[in-house]
């Protein structure tokens, strides 16, 4: 260890001048109708030690700033156009990056420069161990011998908090989960101690309070290692936590550069402004509208759901017998009134969408589901059929959900056809109702998903819900997959579209922020069980369950005054909701604590 | 991994039963009598019928059925009709001929086709990709006899470097093998090619090139063990294939195996030895999809064997 320590002295004394210099980058494309700049001349520097966010929405050219500073970008379909980037690290190399042939780029990759990527599903070779994957780079960038690089590799987990680091070694990606992933994505990018660590969206993919784990992780090795850290990011309140400057790009153009203080307190671009006002803060966000309490009688329902329960059978064993069972969703009940919100949420695996599932009737399921009065257990193909209009969803990619075969017209009329309602005239005026009603024009009928944008997809998405006129839709993470100034507009035009048609909605989410500007009502789910439920200010203003105080306490809050020194830790993983058939999972029982307001345990 | 192979056994018994069943009633539906070739075109009906009597062709399909499972329990694949000889004996004699034949051709396919397919993937879109798959698209679509007799004319008519047939040195397997091997090596090839073009796509070779790691260890480290799992799954299939081919490619070459008894006895319907090379070659197959199964988990190690 003596050699890095002495490595980071050299960088304490060398704190001088920045170690990347960015200027006048411009990136471009070539595409089916000739070049365009994707990036254009982009200037910026990173300190050492410093922590700078690349802030902006899908388009903005953030990712490929960050993949042409790697010298990775997609060849030869995009090149860097004009300008130079400048590597000036503690080793006294000054390059400029953009005029290195491959041989000695692959020397600085992982090496002085490491970047971490989005997805820590996919970002990991399936095949090869997790400690084969950590002393590669190791052996090929310091020709340590095998031995050697293990030690270190050993070292990089225990230092990213991998526990039973040695074990760990020996075991592949999908052994872990999406978090551990993520602490071995950085326990190989920081293992050769780089000066610069590219993160590019590091917890996107993760639930809200294993993100929390995360960005501290990068913060105490930021503190410990001097690493500068170039984090790309859309969402403002990584950006509050984490950042020392932010940098906010738009169309390949940096909009505004400043102080994290500064750009949140006072923002100078108007796009910057309105970036701000549209992301979704607990308590305050745009358009949050006032809680309401569920006040219809039992008998007007849109929808009841009694004890349901959806479980999925492991086959094992020589006979193939039925010996482990997945308990997705255990002991369900909530009902959801007309013109009302009803959040469900929780993290990944929690049973938020089976539930969704269930009730749309795409799962096999036990327990009733009671719609407009109706029991669906008891009723013959067709009734359930009619009954079934009354539910319709929205997913949560606008991108796989739409035939891309099918003319939009089409896909909105589809739902009609199938339910034999009007004749093609009519069903042609009302999808064309529909499609002004969600802030499209008419003619656009005509055109091919591919030819529209992520948040117009999605408002496609919801004419073909609204086409049946259903008395409940679910939106299953409908919003999560949009830019935070198209996903306020969505909302905006859930809300409206709610009042005007009085359609209720379950609305399955991770995000907290979002389900406290929209919901009446909010249900936590953890493992397959509902831990706490009431109106929405009674679960955020005085949650009770603890699993709820921690979610909620794990967002990352847009605003730097308000920076945390220390995020939630996780204590365990969370457990596996797959068990041995016979060992059934505790039933929680929910009890009131007042107003309605129920908590498990 | 032993319940695995337990359960797979059991599949695979019912698999050849069903297999036998299907076959034995397909040659008891045939039109032709075997009787008639045996008995030659002269004998009168006495004899006829006298010979059907002897092989038991005059009972019921249940009962024939049944005796010919009775003996396949012990082993016994009956009598062929026209040499009198056991069909075991005949099957065990010819089988490993065959055998060293189609791993040779395995190799060659293999060999060939991964090469290419590897080659065309890391050079997409360039003239060498191009030159690659219209070669392999000819591999494909060429007759196996047109292919046998072209190599055959330039390799050992030619130049003499092979024999023109037979059977017994390195030299005799490998024009056959080739023959073989050229029909699957243009499958391969393009199998090949786009499992790996989709691994090169994939984030985990993003995070291979972010390490500065060199080329050769991208593709043979990172991406080649991801995207040759499919084409594992296709080798399996691949000894179906070959039981096809190879009552073509042994004829061409005088190649003493189980394709060429399994012709003969086609032409003079011999019942006994068109059931038993059926039987062997789906035990072949079955044998070839379980090895491919039981060789991906080490591979890949999230397919587990359960």
């Amino acid at each position: 260890m003596s050699a890095s320590l002495d490595k980071r002295r050299e960088e304490t004394a060398e704190k001088t001048g920045p170690v990347l210099d960015i200027t006048g980058l411009s990136i471009a494309v070539r595409g089916e109708d000739g070049e365009r700049e994707v990036v254009s001349n982009l200037s910026l520097t990173l300190g050492r030690g410093e922590t700078l966010c690349i802030a902006g929405e899908s388009g903005s050219g953030k990712s490929m700033t960050a993949l042409a500073i790697m010298q990775l970008l997609p060849k030869p379909a995009a090149r860097i156009a004009a300008g130079t980037i400048r590597l000036r690290d503690a080793e006294r190399n000054d390059v400029d990056l953009t005029t290195l042939d491959e041989r000695r780029m692959r020397r600085i990759r992982g090496d002085r420069i490491a970047m971490i990527f989005q997805e820590p599903m996919t970002s990991l070779n399936p095949v090869l161990s997790i400690g084969r994957q950590l002393t590669e780079s190791i052996e090929v960038h310091t020709g340590a011998s095998r031995a050697e690089a293990r030690r270190r590799a050993i070292e990089a987990l225990k230092s990213v908090r991998i526990s039973e680091a040695e074990s760990r070694l020996k075991q592949f990606p999908h052994e872990l989960s999406g978090g551990m992933r993520q602490r071995v994505m950085i326990a190989m990018a920081l293992a050769l101690e780089p000066a610069v660590l590219i993160a590019d969206e590091p917890t996107t993919a993760l639930d809200v309070t294993v993100q929390g784990e995360v960005l501290e992780l990068l913060r105490d090795l930021q503190r410990v290692h001097g690493t500068s850290i170039i984090l790309i990011t859309h969402d403002m309140g990584v950006v509050a936590e984490m950042a020392d400057r932010v940098i906010v790009m738009r169309n390949g153009r940096m909009v505004e550069e400043g102080a994290t203080g500064d750009i949140f307190a006072k923002p100078q671009a108007t796009y910057t402004q309105e970036l701000l006002s549209a992301v979704p803060r607990i308590g305050e966000g745009p358009g949050r509208r006032p809680s309401r309490r569920d006040d219809g009688t039992a008998n007007d329902h849109v929808a009841e759901i009694n004890d349901l329960s959806v479980r999925f059978d492991l086959r094992g064993g020589l006979l193939g017998r039925v010996n482990r069972r997945v308990h997705a969703v255990e002991g369900v009940s909530f009902s959801i009134a007309p013109h009302e919100t009803l959040a469900l949420v929780g993290e990944s695996g929690c049973g938020k969408s089976t539930t969704a599932k269930a009730l749309a009737g795409l799962v096999p399921y036990e327990g009733a589901i009671r719609i407009g009065g109706r029991n669906l257990s008891g009723l013959g193909g067709d009734e359930r059929k009619a009954v079934r209009r009354d539910i319709q969803m929205v997913f949560q990619d606008p991108f796989a959900s739409l035939d891309p075969r099918m003319r939009v017209g089409e896909l909105v009329a589809e739902p009609l056809l199938i339910h034999g309602i009007g004749s093609k005239q009519e069903r042609r005026d009302r999808v064309a109702a529909l499609f002004e009603r969600v802030g499209l024009s008419a003619d656009q009928m005509e055109l091919y998903p591919h030819e529209f944008s992520g948040g117009q997809r999605q408002r496609i998405c919801i004419a073909r819900a609204l086409a049946l006129r259903p008395k409940l839709i679910i939106a299953d993470e409908s919003v999560s997959a949009l830019d935070v100034s198209v996903q306020a507009r969505v909302l905006d035009l859930l809300k409206e579209l709610q009042s005007e048609f009085g359609v209720a909605y379950l609305f399955i989410s991770h995000d907290m922020a979002v389900v406290e500007n929209i919901s009446d009502r909010v249900a936590v789910m953890y493992l397959g069980q509902i831990v706490e439920m009431g109106t929405r200010d009674q679960v955020f203003s005085n949650p009770r369950h603890p699993y709820t105080k921690r979610l909620i306490e794990a967002v990352p809050v847009p605003d730097p005054t308000r920076r945390r020194s220390r995020f939630a830790r996780l204590d365990k993983e969370i457990a596996s909701a797959t068990r041995k058939v016979g060992d059934d999972p505790q039933r929680l029982t929910l009890r009131d604590v007042g107003d309605g307001h129920l908590v498990a345990g | 991994m032993i319940t695995y192979l337990g359960r797979r056994i059991i599949q695979s018994a019912l698999i050849l039963l069903g297999v036998s069943l299907i076959t034995f009633a397909l040659l008891y539906l045939l039109p032709a009598d075997p009787v008639r070739q045996i008995a030659g075109r002269s004998a009168t009906p006495e004899t006829v019928e006298n010979i059907r009597r002897q092989l038991g062709l005059d009972q019921p399909f249940v009962i024939q059925y049944w005796r010919y499972l009775g003996g396949l329990i012990n082993g016994d694949l009956g009598r062929s009709y026209i040499q009198r000889s056991q069909v075991t004996e005949l099957i065990v004699s010819r089988l490993p001929a065959s055998l060293l034949l189609m791993v040779g051709a395995i190799v060659c396919e293999l060999a060939i086709g991964l090469t290419m397919g590897l080659i065309a993937a890391v050079k997409r879109g360039t003239p060498t990709d191009q030159t690659l798959m219209v070669a392999s698209f000819v591999g494909v679509s060429a007759p196996q006899f047109v292919v046998g007799l072209l190599l055959l004319y330039v390799f050992a008519v030619r130049l003499g470097w092979f024999p023109i047939g037979g059977y017994g040195t390195w030299r005799h397997l490998v024009l056959p093998s080739l023959t073989m091997g050229i029909l699957g090596a243009g499958w391969y090839a393009r199998m090949m090619r786009s499992s790996m073009i989709d691994v090169l796509r994939q984030d985990y070779m993003r995070t291979a090139r972010a390490k500065g790691l060199a080329r050769a260890a991208i593709i043979f480290r990172h991406a080649l063990p991801n995207a040759i799992l499919p084409v594992i799954a296709m080798i399996g299939i691949d000894v179906g294939i070959f039981m096809g081919g190879i009552v073509v490619v042994e004829s061409v070459f005088g190649w003493p195996g189980i394709g060429q008894l399994a012709w003969q006895a086609i032409q003079r319907v011999d019942i006994p030895i068109i059931m038993g090379v059926t039987l062997v070659s789906a035990c072949a197959i079955v044998l070839g999809n379980l090895l491919a199964d039981i060789v991906a988990p080490f591979i890949d190690p999230r397919i587990k064997l359960r």
